[in-house]
This record gives structure tokens, C-alpha cells and sequence, in this order.
């Protein structure tokens, strides 16, 4: 099992949740989250003084999959969240040693 | 110069020979001696245009503020706060004299009070003769920003900043200053009180506020398109408390919009203030009804949208009818404004994001033509008055020949503010284009407009 992490930009959630709902993935978990990349922030301005933001608003999704769905899952968070502008994101993919369903106690792939 | 100033003698000296004339068609208050100041009236006038003021801010700040997802709630209370200082140097340099200056039927000449001059402390007979010719431009200004404003709602949360100023510029110039003429300008084609062709009723400006700025919205929001997730993203008003206190502002504030349109402190005014007051209930109590029966529960957010419907429906009436036949407007105004809100926007598939053609587009044309049937003499002596209607004599109280009247009103404020709205957004989308991209309206207009957030920490 592998947990693909990615980091993309908030207006991209939309269709990468459909393009990963494409692929059969079951769920996810979805976190409203900061940081900053190369992008770096950005300016605001309140009553003509001005203030550097250097953590932009980003969107953190997280699901676990099984090992034989890995690629195509990274491959549909590619094109879905890509922009080509900076400031796309990232993402992250780790081994899962183990998965259990609280309600019924499955255990491994069946699980997630 | 000498051209302007031979052409006011001569206004000046007509008015002289047609004032008695005039003098039997408008209010009582015109009895008072020429050019004397009713301290009375003139502090009713100052009171009302302060509260019309505060409809637009705070009012509808607060009311569409509070509809709006909280990364637009700074945006949508910017489209009405910077018409607050637009619309105002507008109507000083050339609107007041666009709407109320000499002119021809359709529009007043921008010159003859450019700059607002000759608009001094001498009452103009021609609009209200007790009060400071100032102080009648003042609440007439109010009025100037506060529609354009109401458009605002239609196109919230993803139209670029620069596209909406020149638009607002030029709508106010093509659309709101010559309707305004038409209507209440002296010698204006509908101007029922003075000189006009057609004689359309509105007291305080169901055609030239209400209808004018929800039919621009309509078609305004049908050509910049849908908010981008809508409608099958939720969007949710990010704060309904906001949108209730703005609310209550509305309605106190539409007490100065509507009594304040008597132009005097007398017993008109106070017919006005009673008839919006229940109005606003009505509507009020038959919107929460008809919801309540057909989605099983009566919304705060329902009863306050029914009370808006209920004082944007008898705007046009207000000084023309009874407690009763205001109470009856008002009940149509909840049903036909939650058909028009729920089922027709719905069936149409338009995004007409905070409802300004449902509300005040579909409410006041209801108003419009019910007063029609509805305008009483006893409340408004002025209109006992006749007209001639096809070799024949006829009232302009009530009746089939008012009705066609009001309806041929209706017709020519619809065409007049779809076409020209469609012509200016048109040219504002060669030019500067209506819509901001993709990810600055996921951004949020606050952010990519302004650089600032309503809600920090």
C-alpha cells in the first residue's frame, strides 16, 4: 500500500477528486493547509501599509492505495492539478505498513 | 454662455406662464408662497436622504456582504461603497443635470446645471417648491447610488474590478440619468405630474431604481456567466447575521426612499412611510408562509428576502395607496418574488448570484402594474387629475387606461435597460474583458482584486 500525499493549489481540488473518484479510489482526506514552495507569499495591503504573506493557502490531499494503483493515481493528480504556473504543488508518495477499518477490523488492501 | 443664460430666461418665463397650470397637478405644497423655504420639509428631506444614504452603506453592504462566501465578502461590499464616491462626483459634475435639467422629453441637457450650477438655496418650483433646490438634489443623489448598486448582486464574486467601474459609469449615463428624466424630470415623456406624454405612475421609483437595475442584472449576469462551480458546488452565504442586520437597515432606510419621495413633511409622507411599513409585512408573512408549506420550514434568510420584496414591490405605489391596498401588494410581492427566486432561476439556469432580477426586477413590475388598478385619489388628490385617452377623459386613478399606462412604462424601462446593458457589457468586454481568470476567482475576488481578507486570524 502507498499514501499519496499531494499539495496543489485550492482551485484544483475540485477536479482532482473527480479525476482520482475516475480511478475507482475510494477516499481521501482533505486538509486546508500553508506553506510555501519557490512561489514564496505574497503582498497584502491594509490602509496603504503593506504586508508580505508567506504562507499561501494550499490544499493537502492524502490517500492510501493499493500498490498496483499507484502510478495511474500519481498520474491523475498530475494532469488534473497542473497549471504550469508556479506554485503547483507537490507529491509525496510513502509505503503503508499497515491499514485497519475500525468498523469491522479488515485488515491490509481490503481495508482502504 | 449668453446662449445658456437667454435659454434659462426663457425656462424662467415659461415656468411663469404654465405655473398655474402646473400648480393644479402637483401636490398641495406647491400652494406656499413661491421661493420660500418649509423648514419642516426641508428637514424631512435632509433626514431622507441621509437614510437613503444608508441603505446603500450600511444596508446592502451588509445584506449582500453576508450572502457571499467569505473570500468575496470584501469585494461585494466594495461594489457599493466606491458607488458611493463615483456615482456622487458623476452626479455633480453632469447626472443631476442628465436627469433633472431642461432638456428634451428623454433626456435633460448635461450643461444647463453643469457642475451644479444655479442649484442653490432658492427652491425649484418645478420639483419642490418648499425646499432648498440643494436639498432636492442631495436625495435624488442617494437615489443615483443606490441603483446601480443593487446591480452589483447579480455579478458578485468574479467580475474584474476595472470592468465594473466603466461599466457603472457609463449605465448610470445611458440608463439611470435619462429614465430618471423620463420619469421625474419635468417635461419628461412619462412624467405623470408634469408635462409628460404618457403618464406613468411611480412615486419613488419602481421604474427608474427597482426594474431598471434588475433587468440590468439579469441580462448582466447571463452574459459574464455563471460563478465558476455553480450551481453544482454549494455556496453558501458565509454570514446570514450580517445579511439581517442589513435588513433592518434596508427597511428603516427605505422609510427616507419612500416618504421622503412626497417631497414635503405632510400628510403624503406619512401615507408613504404607513404603506412601505406594510407592505414589507406582508411580503414578509406571505414568502415564510409559502415556504414553509412547500420546503417545510419557515428561513430567517426567507422572511428577510420576503420583507425586501415587500418594500422594493410598493416603491412605485407607495404614495398612491391605501393601508389596505398596500397590505394586498405587499402579499402578492412574497409569492411571486419566491416563484421567481426558487422556480424561475432554477428553470432558466441563469446565475443571478444574490437575486436582483427576482426581488426587484419581478417586484416592482408587480407593483408597477397593481398600481395601476390600486392608485387612489383620496391618498394622492394630485392624481384625480385627468388626461385625454383616445378623444376621451380619463382618470389617472386607477382603471384599464392607468393600467396600460403603467404597463407601457413597464415595457419601455425593460427594453430600454436590457438593450443598453447589453451594449455597454459588450464594449467593456472588448475592451478590458468582464471576467477575472480561472485561479483569481478561486482566489477569491478579495485577494485578487484588492490584496486584502475580511477575516485575518
Amino acid at each position: 500500500m502507498k499514501k499519496i500525499e499531494a499539495i496543489i493549489k485550492p482551485f484544483r481540488l475540485t477536479d482532482v477528486k473527480d479525476a482520482l473518484n475516475e480511478l475507482g479510489i475510494q477516499g481521501m482526506t482533505v486538509s486546508e493547509v500553508k506553506g510555501f514552495g519557490r512561489q514564496k507569499g505574497h503582498t497584502e495591503i491594509y490602509r496603504g501599509s503593506e504586508y508580505t504573506v508567506d504562507f499561501l493557502p494550499k490544499v493537502k490531499i492524502e490517500t492510501v492505495v493499493a500498490d498496483t494503483l499507484k502510478d495511474a493515481a500519481v498520474q491523475a493528480i498530475l494532469k488534473s492539478a497542473k497549471t504550469g504556473k508556479i506554485g503547483d504543488g507537490k507529491i509525496f508518495v510513502s509505503t503503508v505498513e499497515e491499514a485497519i477499518r475500525i468498523r469491522t477490523d479488515e485488515r491490509g488492501e481490503s481495508a482502504v | 454662455m449668453k446662449k445658456i443664460f437667454f435659454c434659462s430666461c426663457l425656462a424662467v418665463l415659461l415656468f411663469g406662464l404654465t405655473a398655474p397650470l402646473l400648480a393644479d397637478v402637483s401636490s398641495p405644497a406647491a400652494a406656499a408662497p413661491a421661493g420660500a423655504v418649509n423648514t419642516g420639509d426641508n428637514a424631512w428631506l435632509l433626514a431622507s436622504s441621509a437614510l437613503v444614504l444608508m441603505m446603500t452603506a450600511p444596508g446592502l453592504i451588509l445584506f449582500y456582504g453576508g450572502l457571499v462566501r467569505a473570500k468575496n465578502v470584501l469585494s461585494t461590499m466594495m461594489h457599493s461603497l466606491v458607488l458611493m464616491a463615483v456615482i456622487s462626483a458623476l452626479w455633480m459634475v453632469y447626472g443631476y443635470s442628465m436627469a433633472f435639467g431642461a432638456g428634451s422629453a428623454f433626456c435633460g441637457n448635461p450643461f444647463s446645471h453643469l457642475l451644479l450650477k444655479g442649484v442653490g438655496a432658492a427652491p425649484d418650483p418645478d420639483y419642490a417648491g418648499t425646499i432648498p433646490a440643494q436639498s432636492f438634489m442631495l436625495f435624488q443623489m442617494m437615489f443615483a447610488i443606490i441603483t446601480p448598486a443593487l446591480i452589483s448582486g447579480a455579478v458578485a464574486g468574479r467580475i474584474k474590478f476595472k470592468a465594473y467601474i466603466v461599466f457603472m459609469v457609463l449605465w448610470v449615463t445611458v440608463v439611470y440619468f435619462p429614465l430618471c428624466h423620463m420619469v421625474w424630470g419635468k417635461g419628461g415623456y412619462f412624467n405623470w405630474a408634469a408635462g409628460g406624454k404618457i403618464p406613468v405612475l411611480d412615486f419613488a421609483g419602481g421604474t427608474v431604481v427597482h426594474i431598471s437595475s434588475g433587468v440590468s442584472a439579469l441580462v448582466f449576469a447571463l452574459m459574464i456567466g455563471k460563478r465558476s462551480g455553480y450551481p453544482h458546488e454549494p455556496m453558501l452565504p458565509h454570514n446570514v447575521v450580517l445579511s439581517l442586520v442589513g435588513t433592518g437597515l434596508l427597511w428603516v432606510g427605505w422609510f427616507g426612499f419612500n416618504a421622503g419621495s412626497a417631497l414635503s413633511a405632510g400628510s403624503l409622507a406619512t401615507s408613504a412611510f404607513a404603506a412601505t411599513h406594510f407592505s414589507a409585512a406582508a411580503a414578509a408573512l406571505s414568502w415564510a408562509a409559502l415556504e414553509w408549506k412547500l420546503k417545510g420550514k419557515p428561513s430567517v434568510l426567507g422572511v428577510a428576502a420576503g420583507m425586501v420584496a415587500g418594500l422594493a414591490t410598493i416603491t412605485p405605489a407607495s404614495g398612491f395607496v391605501s393601508i389596505p391596498a398596500a397590505f394586498a401588494i405587499g402579499l402578492v410581492a412574497g409569492v411571486v418574488c419566491y416563484l421567481a427566486v426558487t422556480k424561475i432561476k432554477s428553470t432558466f439556469g441563469y446565475d443571478d448570484s444574490l437575486d436582483v432580477f427576482g426581488v426587484h426586477g419581478i417586484g416592482s413590475i408587480t407593483g408597477m402594474l397593481l398600481l395601476g388598478f390600486l392608485a387612489n385619489p383620496e391618498v394622492n388628490p394630485a392624481i384625480a387629475n385627468t388626461f385625454r385617452a383616445g378623444g376621451a377623459t380619463v382618470s389617472l386613478a386607477g382603471g384599464t387606461h392607468q393600467f396600460v399606462n403603467q404597463l407601457i412604462g413597464v415595457a419601455f424601462t425593460v427594453a430600454l435597460a436590457a438593450i443598453a446593458t447589453f451594449v455597454i457589457v459588450k464594449l467593456v468586454d472588448a475592451v478590458i474583458g468582464l471576467r477575472v481568470d480561472e485561479e483569481d476567482e478561486s482566489v477569491g475576488l478579495d485577494l485578487s482584486q484588492h490584496g486584502e481578507r475580511a477575516y485575518n486570524e
